[in-house]
């Protein structure tokens, strides 16, 4: 069954493995990216933050650091999930939580890049 | 726990204290991050939400406190990616002897320190041009 399922060695097994990688890897310039830009901002006002986050390039890699941000912490988390809490039921539980609030922090940040950057924030 | 065969525990592994340590710390800096992604999130919600909704989060999001906390951000992301590059550098299959592993996890210790310095600096001289 679980070779029916895909889940012996190298097959979804290694998903986890590789997408932590492709997350990592990319978010080495979009951190750096991120503070560098954010650093060189001259105040953190609303105007100058909305100002910033309308820029096409910045408003693109924001919702692009949010996302794949979003994706390597719930990999990550589920990790030491999955190592210190051993209980069936709980760690179900926290699993579920933890990837939908993954889930929910990454649409929200989508959310709040685009509704400035398409001039729809009040 | 399931009654299926296990892989070994932990206690058969001789790990030494620096691979233990620079390991959990990686975990803990990682799951900081997730906390600030959280933050990052809140701040973003913010701003979508106009003038006065952040002027709100402005006011959370500068008390003394704050600075503590940011502080602590800048030293797990910084650590995390520098200890990350470890990890990729081993992923290609580099670097995996003893000897090199040692003296990359204090290589890893003196950069994320000396990074930490270097954002703390870049986020302290851009607070003294916000008024």
């Amino acid at each position: 069954m679980g070779r029916v399922l895909g889940l012996g060695a190298a097959k979804e097994g290694v998903h986890h493995w590789w997408t932590q990688r492709l997350t990592s890897v990319a978010l080495v310039p979009l951190t750096i990216w991120f503070v560098v830009s954010l650093l060189a901002l001259p105040v953190l006002d609303h105007a100058t933050v909305c100002a910033w986050m309308r820029q096409t390039w910045t408003a693109l890699l924001l919702i692009i650091f949010v996302v794949v941000a979003a994706w390597h912490s719930q990999l990550g988390v589920r990790v030491v999930i999955e190592d210190y809490v051993h209980a069936l039921a709980p760690r179900t539980l926290t699993l579920l939580l933890v990837t939908f609030a993954h889930v929910a922090v990454a649409v929200a940040g989508v959310f709040a890049v685009l509704r400035v950057a398409l001039g729809a924030a009040p | 726990m399931p009654t299926r065969p296990l892989s070994p525990h932990l206690s058969v592994y001789q790990m030494s204290r620096y691979t233990l340590a620079t390991s959990i710390f990686n975990r803990l800096t990682g799951l900081a991050l997730s906390a600030g992604l959280l933050l990052l999130v809140y701040w973003l919600m913010a701003v979508a939400s106009g003038a006065a909704a952040h002027a709100r989060a402005a006011r959370l999001l500068s008390l003394p406190l704050m600075k503590l906390v940011y502080l602590a951000l800048i030293l797990a992301f910084s650590y995390h990616l520098v200890a990350g590059i470890r990890h990729l550098v081993w992923d290609s299959g580099h670097a995996l002897e003893r000897t090199q592993s040692r003296r990359s996890a204090w290589l890893v210790v003196v950069l994320s320190l000396i990074l930490t310095f270097g954002i703390a600096c870049g986020a302290w001289l851009a607070g003294i041009r916000t008024p």
